[in-house]
């Protein structure tokens, strides 16, 4: 097992260097002068040449390019151009409101999707089973960000229960100790605002986590279901197992294998509409960061930008590629 | 094999007539079983629905798409008007049955340079393997190893906002799932005993690609591309949404919720439709390649 970890961790590095690479390449691909592009018509040429010098951009490519993978090594993401801040210092914030946006979503995906794909395999065919397919099936075609619109017409316009963007209240912002406001607002001891904060995860939570929703609720029924018809369950019912522990311990065991599979693909699709969702929401994580980048030509910052999300991405599938040995015994890698 | 069916002597009154009960082709065999699947056909109607929805479209659109008339703003959903109008005074009907045309041209488009390009590469990487494969591999590896919507928008932000860049980088981003998929089929099915017959009696590489792996591999492709749509029309109206994708005036579904979302206090339906279009032609998408994943191959299904 740890061998195995370390040869997959020497497999990313190609993957590593290429996703560098491609992201380094493609911001160079741009047609035009980026200097000329960032800058606009009026600039003069002095000022032009100074932020060509300043990006490294008079260097050749590939003095670029090792300059860049060698500022990564060290942690340093370069620095923004429009707010001058290094990159990695800046993305913090943006990152830990991600991850924690991203959390919420998958951890109400998780336990509503498992438990709905479980009750649905054990009483298949029944009236449950057939509603909680057809919302999977609309939930799957869902795009994330209409859902995201007609979450805050519905609850926030016409209810008026909770709040349309933020992360919390501007008027009683949350002091940053982790990131993670969640966290933050109880080691401060501020119930008023961690009460806030949940009202603020709702509706970005819940338009992000309703598509793994839906697949991950539509593979655990199908994998269930075909562990309740393996003998050994049958051995356990004859024996006289109670029906929820026969469900519940020996059926999920063995069911939980392709749901892990599409939890962890799930959870790095997350990341994608992340960005979409936040958008809507008003969400300041890193897919605004990135996409506030775009609009600003800050070639920088969408450059890191691309790359943090990425890393986490192929990241998190080698953490899913681990836990399969954990859940189930019988897969042994050499 | 038609032929060989033409050759068999005609059948004298009196005989067994054993002949007439040909092989059903395993397509038949599929379609047999599609038809019985309720949501499947369900999804096909969806799908035909709105293929016929964008082919007629200047028929069926009961109002001229570009024509502003400010004084009939945000009307609520009439007799006159099904849908409502926008901001503009534009129909949404008329736009949303345009706006088919565009999403189902992305899908389908998108999805056939996927499948030409990554079938071409999937099958090199399978077929002569070693450093070929070695590098076809990772390149799709790290493709993959981009959250998809992400890899899109670099692209577009490369190449600049337009449909076309759009569809184009919808395109990229898929093409590694017909890669993996044409080279894990090219790999099994060069085991075949077929194949080393055909090697054998001398058959080029080319043909044998040609006529015996692509022709095998023909099932995963039309149940994958089908999947791939749906996800098209959703990337392609979320580039729009984020102002990446169709640019005005054209009634692109995304782009048109964009639009209409600083309205929504005022005018909830020009949010509604839009959005609700796109969900259900991605719903029929999905249905039908369900379907034809259960109906063509149950080995795929997980």
């Amino acid at each position: 097992m740890f061998s195995y970890t370390i040869r997959r961790l020497g497999a990313l590095i190609p993957v590593l260097l290429g996703m560098v690479f491609i992201v380094f390449i493609m911001i160079r691909a741009i047609p035009g002068d980026p200097a000329q592009l960032i800058l606009g018509q009026q600039a003069t040429k002095e000022s032009i040449q100074a932020l060509t010098s300043q990006l490294g951009l008079d260097k050749p490519w590939y003095t670029q390019f090792f300059e860049y993978l060698g500022g990564l090594f060290k942690g340093d993401l370069g620095v923004s151009i429009k707010t001058d801040v290094p990159i990695s210092e800046e993305v913090w914030p943006y990152l830990t409101a991600t991850i924690e946006l991203s959390l919420v979503a998958m951890l109400f995906a998780i336990i509503v999707g498992v438990n709905a794909g479980i009750i649905s395999a054990w009483f298949q065919n029944s009236w449950f089973d057939y509603i909680a397919m057809v919302v999977a099936l609309i939930g799957v075609s869902m795009p994330v960000f209409w859902l995201g619109l007609m979450e805050q017409y519905v609850v926030s316009i016409q209810w008026d229960l909770l709040p349309t963007t933020g992360r919390d209240n501007i008027r009683d912002p949350v002091e940053a100790i982790t990131g993670l406001y969640l966290i933050d607002t109880l080691m401060a001891g501020r119930v008023d605002q961690f009460i806030e904060v949940i009202k603020h995860l709702i509706l970005p939570g819940f338009a992000l986590g309703t598509i793994p929703m839906a697949i991950i609720a539509r593979m655990t029924r199908s994998s269930m279901l075909e562990v309740m018809r393996s003998d050994f369950i049958r051995t356990a019912r004859a024996k006289g197992m109670k029906m929820f522990w026969v469900v519940y311990k020996h059926s999920l065991k063995n069911a939980l294998i392709p749901v892990v599979t599409v939890i962890g693909l799930q959870t790095g699709l997350l990341l994608g509409g992340a960005i979409l969702t936040e958008t809507i929401f008003g969400w300041p994580g890193i897919g605004t960061y990135i996409y506030e980048a775009i609009g600003s030509r800050d070639y920088p910052v969408i450059q890191s930008g691309i790359l943090v999300i990425a890393t986490i991405f192929v990241l998190i599938n080698l953490v899913v590629d681990l836990l399969y040995a954990a859940i189930d015994p019988r897969i042994k890698y050499k | 094999m038609a032929e060989v069916a033409n050759n068999t002597p005609p059948i004298v009154p009196g005989q067994i007539q054993a002949a007439e009960e040909k092989a059903v082709s395993p397509w038949k065999e599929a379609w047999k079983s599609f038809k019985k699947n309720k949501l499947a056909i369900v999804g096909f109607s969806i799908v035909v629905f709105f293929i016929l929805l964008a082919i007629f479209a200047p028929l069926l659109a009961p109002h001229d798409i570009a024509k502003q008339e400010l004084a009939n703003k945000h009307i609520p959903p009439s007799a006159e008007h099904w849908f409502g109008t926008d901001e503009f005074g534009r129909d949404i009907l008329s736009r949303i049955i345009y706006g088919a045309r565009i999403s189902l041209w992305v899908g389908f488009l998108s999805v056939a340079g996927s499948v030409i390009v990554g079938s071409f590469l999937g099958i090199i990487a399978g077929y002569y393997g070693k450093w070929i494969d070695a590098i076809i591999s990772r390149i799709f590896d790290i493709i993959l190893a981009f959250p998809s919507i992400l890899l899109a928008i670099a692209v577009v932000s490369v190449l600049g906002p337009s449909l076309r860049n759009a569809l184009i980088a919808i395109a990229i981003i898929n093409v590694p799932t017909f890669g993996r998929l044409l080279r894990s089929r090219v790999l099994s099915v060069k085991e075949e005993e077929y194949v080393t017959a055909a090697k054998a009696i001398g058959m080029k590489d080319s043909r044998i690609l040609i006529h015996h792996i692509l022709p095998n591999s023909l099932a995963p492709i039309i149940v994958q591309g089908t999947l791939a749509i749906a996800t098209a029309i959703i990337e392609c109206a979320a580039l729009g949404f984020l102002g990446m994708g169709a640019q005005p005036p054209t009634p692109e579904w995304g782009k048109m919720l964009a639009d209409s979302r600083a309205f929504i206090i005022e005018a909830p339906w020009t949010v509604l439709f839009p959005g609700l279009a796109i969900m259900l032609t991605v719903l029929g998408f999905n249905l039908m390649g369900d379907g034809l994943r259960d109906a063509l191959d149950p080995r795929m299904k997980n």
